[in-house]
């Protein structure tokens, strides 16, 4: 089964080495890892999406429990959280489609950040589902890239354990 | 405050953490500390011969003594050097803390002259590891490097040292306390838990103890006893947890799994509840892990939650330090439950004994050859089970932890996790450093012995009487025990032709050499090397057909062994 795991962290330099190196060297897979600073400097927080079954998540969360650098844990899928990822997205319409992007942009209430003469650069965020729809509908206009951050997540104010 | 330099900084923290030896090397980038060393009255570097050697000699130090082992080398390949000893001592939980040096830190990614980066390479074989970049911050993470490397689980920390930082200067600024917000090893076991297993042990009708190196490592020793004694609960160890439990004792069943004995192997497969204390359930011990004690409940007591449901289910799981958790299990059995203990376990007890007597851990003697497992049964006989013995890996370590009877902890050591070869003789070197007094022997195979024989230099240099008994069967004996069982004799690769003269080796390099062919000369051997003070190699010429049995095959559960060679003799094809 998939999870997504927050991680509190020491904010050093090498923590995140060492946290890719414990997955990789125990044959773990990282779906995806997105990290950034918290309120306080010292402290970063990872949001890790990882997959297996009961036993290898039990070992995953113990594994990072026992690192020095970190300083909890939590297993998200076990509580309500909020989780949302971004894309960006670089695409060259043929004019005749161009608002036709722009509509669908307005229907999964993305943005339009950067314009050329030939590409529009959308920024769209929501969950994996919806950022994998508004890339399907895109496909056929024609994109150039895109880039993805990865899955963040935050337990909701009111959680309860599912 | 008057600025000290880092270097200085550096041994006054060491001078403060008690430590009196380090083990290590000098090179280029290190040599601010080594000076410092050059007249420093209060810690002896011990220079060995290799940085392997060093750090396991350290390594060796640390577990006779219980004090953390101190490793000193330079950068790039000193520091490359000391892997596998690290990995060595982490596998084992052993403290250890390796200081390396580094190139500058404006150096450090250019590819300098030595320059490694051996944070990024130990990361995965480490407790902890650390760059320092700061002098201001050296005094800190050298105390935090000593209590992460000896607190909860211990484990190897390695603190990489640029030449910068150790020739900057800062004020020396000891941190009384230690408090780090990520790290909190749990000591006390969940007392729910405790009573919870308390209950089961009352219940059971054919429990077993199995004992690990968790119960050395927090001196459970004798906790453990009276667990075993007042429940009449015999007791197998692993191999790491030889010496906790009296290997004379009554209850006890000697070592379990690949090589273990028949009885402890039997009495683990067919029992109704395993306690296992501080161990870890390696894959030498299981065998197949869904075929293992399938009648059993187990308790698993140890201080890494990460090792509890690793391999095998537990049904009750006890995080905390093994020697208070059994101080409080005692406690509760010995005032709340006190059932007649004797009566409930007679029939269990019965029939190991039975097993005990049915196959005992035996081999057949030749008064023509040497048989390894005499050689080792006479050590025990001489030194009356008192010295330290360290082994090499293969069929040497597997017979030391057969037939030498452990009695105490802290004297048997070996490298059980990472099974490395060259192990033993530097760490008898670090141990008889740490027991001046006692009786060390290096237990060795001639194929281990040559991966770090040059350590022979350091014993003599520094005048440590340690003895190796090297069972020199001319080939790799165990590697050569598996193709002989499982790949048709095809001895790939194992027969070591040209071994050197070990006798004209040890006196080479101004140590004693001995010599035994036959069986009536083995005892002689030994009892004239223990009869001289300086390091000597005794050269056991053994037979070299001999297998370690029992044998688990790879991937069986561990009650089907091998137990002998077929009776006819085996004609053995000859070597390519």
């Amino acid at each position: 089964m998939r999870h997504t795991i927050s991680v509190l962290v020491e904010n050093k330099f090498g923590v995140l080495a060492r946290i890719a190196g414990l997955f990789s060297g125990r044959g773990y897979n990282i779906e995806s890892l997105s990290v950034g600073e918290t309120i306080d400097p010292q402290i970063s927080i990872m949001t890790i999406v990882t997959t297996g079954d009961d036993r290898v998540i039990e070992q995953i969360t113990k594994q990072l429990n026992r690192l020095v650098d970190v300083i909890k844990v939590v297993d998200l899928t076990e509580i309500d959280h909020v989780e949302r990822e971004m894309v960006l997205i670089k695409i060259a319409p043929r004019k005749e489609n161009r608002l036709e992007v722009l509509k669908t942009v307005e229907i999964f209430r993305g943005r339009v950040v950067d314009s050329g003469p030939t590409t529009y650069t959308i920024e769209v965020t929501g969950d994996e589902k919806k950022i994998q729809a508004f890339i399907e509908l895109m496909k056929p206009f024609g994109i150039k890239e895109f880039v993805r951050t990865g899955k963040v997540a935050i337990p909701r104010e009111i959680s309860q354990r599912k | 405050m008057a600025k000290m330099k880092g270097a200085e900084i550096l041994i006054e923290c060491l001078k403060r953490e008690g430590v009196k030896h380090i083990f290590g090397y000098p090179g280029g980038v290190i040599l601010d500390i080594f000076d410092l060393l050059y007249d420093d009255p209060d810690i002896k570097l011990i220079l060995t011969r290799h940085e392997q050697g060093a750090t396991h000699a350290a390594d060796g130090y640390a577990r006779v003594s219980g004090k953390p082992g101190v490793v000193l080398v330079t950068s790039g390949p000193g520091a490359t050097n000391t892997v596998t000893g690290i990995a060595t001592a982490y596998m084992d939980s052993v403290p250890l803390v390796i200081f390396t040096g580094q190139v500058p830190t404006f150096l450090i990614g250019n590819d300098a002259f030595q320059e490694a980066d051996i944070v990024g390479i130990t990361r995965p074989c480490t407790k902890y590891n650390i760059l320092v970049k700061d002098v201001k911050d050296l005094a800190k993470q050298i105390r935090e490097a000593f209590y992460i490397a000896t607190t909860g689980r211990p484990g190897p920390v390695l603190v990489d040292l640029p030449k910068d930082v150790t020739q900057g200067k800062a004020e020396f600024i000891w941190p009384e306390t230690v408090h780090i917000r990520s790290y909190n090893p749990t000591y006390e076991g969940n007392i729910y838990m405790i009573k919870k297993a308390a209950q089961e042990i009352a219940k059971a009708k054919k429990p077993v103890i199995i004992a690990g190196g968790g119960c050395i490592i927090s001196e459970a020793h004798e906790h453990l006893k009276e667990l075993a004694e007042m429940t009449q609960i015999p007791v197998a160890n692993t191999l790491m947890g030889l010496g906790s439990f009296p290997r004379t004792h009554e209850l006890s069943l000697g070592m379990l799994g690949m090589h273990g004995t028949y009885y402890a192997n039997m009495a683990v497969q067919n029992s109704d509840l395993i306690i296992a204390i501080g161990m870890r359930f390696d894959d030498r011990v299981t065998g197949k892990t869904d075929a293992f004690a399938p009648q059993a409940k187990i308790i698993h007591i140890d201080i890494d939650p990460t090792s509890i449901r690793k391999n095998v289910r537990v049904d009750i799981p006890i995080v905390g330090d093994v020697s208070r958790v059994l101080q409080v299990l005692n406690k509760i059995l010995k005032e709340e439950i006190k059932p007649q203990w004797e009566e409930v376990r007679k029939a269990w007890l019965k029939q190991i004994n039975q097993w005990k007597k049915e196959k005992p851990l035996t081999y057949e003697f030749d008064p023509e050859v040497i048989k390894p497992q005499y050689v080792i049964e006479k050590i025990y006989e001489i030194t009356k089970g008192d010295a330290i013995i360290t082994t090499e890996v293969g069929q040497n370590q597997m017979w030391a932890a057969q037939f030498y009877k452990f009695d105490k902890p802290r004297r048997f050591v070996t490298s059980g996790g990472l099974g490395t070869m060259g192990y033993g003789f530097p760490a008898a070197i670090g141990a008889q450093l740490a027991f001046p007094q006692m009786t060390v022997i290096d237990i060795a195979g001639d194929g281990s012995i040559q991966m770090n024989i040059q350590e022979l230099a350091t014993a003599v240099v520094y005048d440590l009487p340690v003895k190796v008994a090297i069972l020199n069967n001319s080939y790799l004996g165990m590697v050569r025990q598996w193709q002989e069982l499982f790949y048709n004799e095809r001895y790939s690769h194992t027969y070591l032709s040209t071994a050197p003269d070990f006798v004209k080796v040890a006196e080479a390099y101004g140590a004693v050499g001995l010599r035994a062919t036959k069986p009536s000369e083995v005892e002689p051997v030994i009892k004239e090397a223990l009869s001289i003070r300086k390091p000597v190699f005794m050269d056991f010429v053994v037979d070299w057909k001999e297998k370690v049995y029992p044998m688990v095959p790879p991937g069986a559960p561990i009650d089907q062994m091998i137990l002998e060679e077929k009776k006819k003799e085996r004609k053995l094809k000859a070597v390519k």
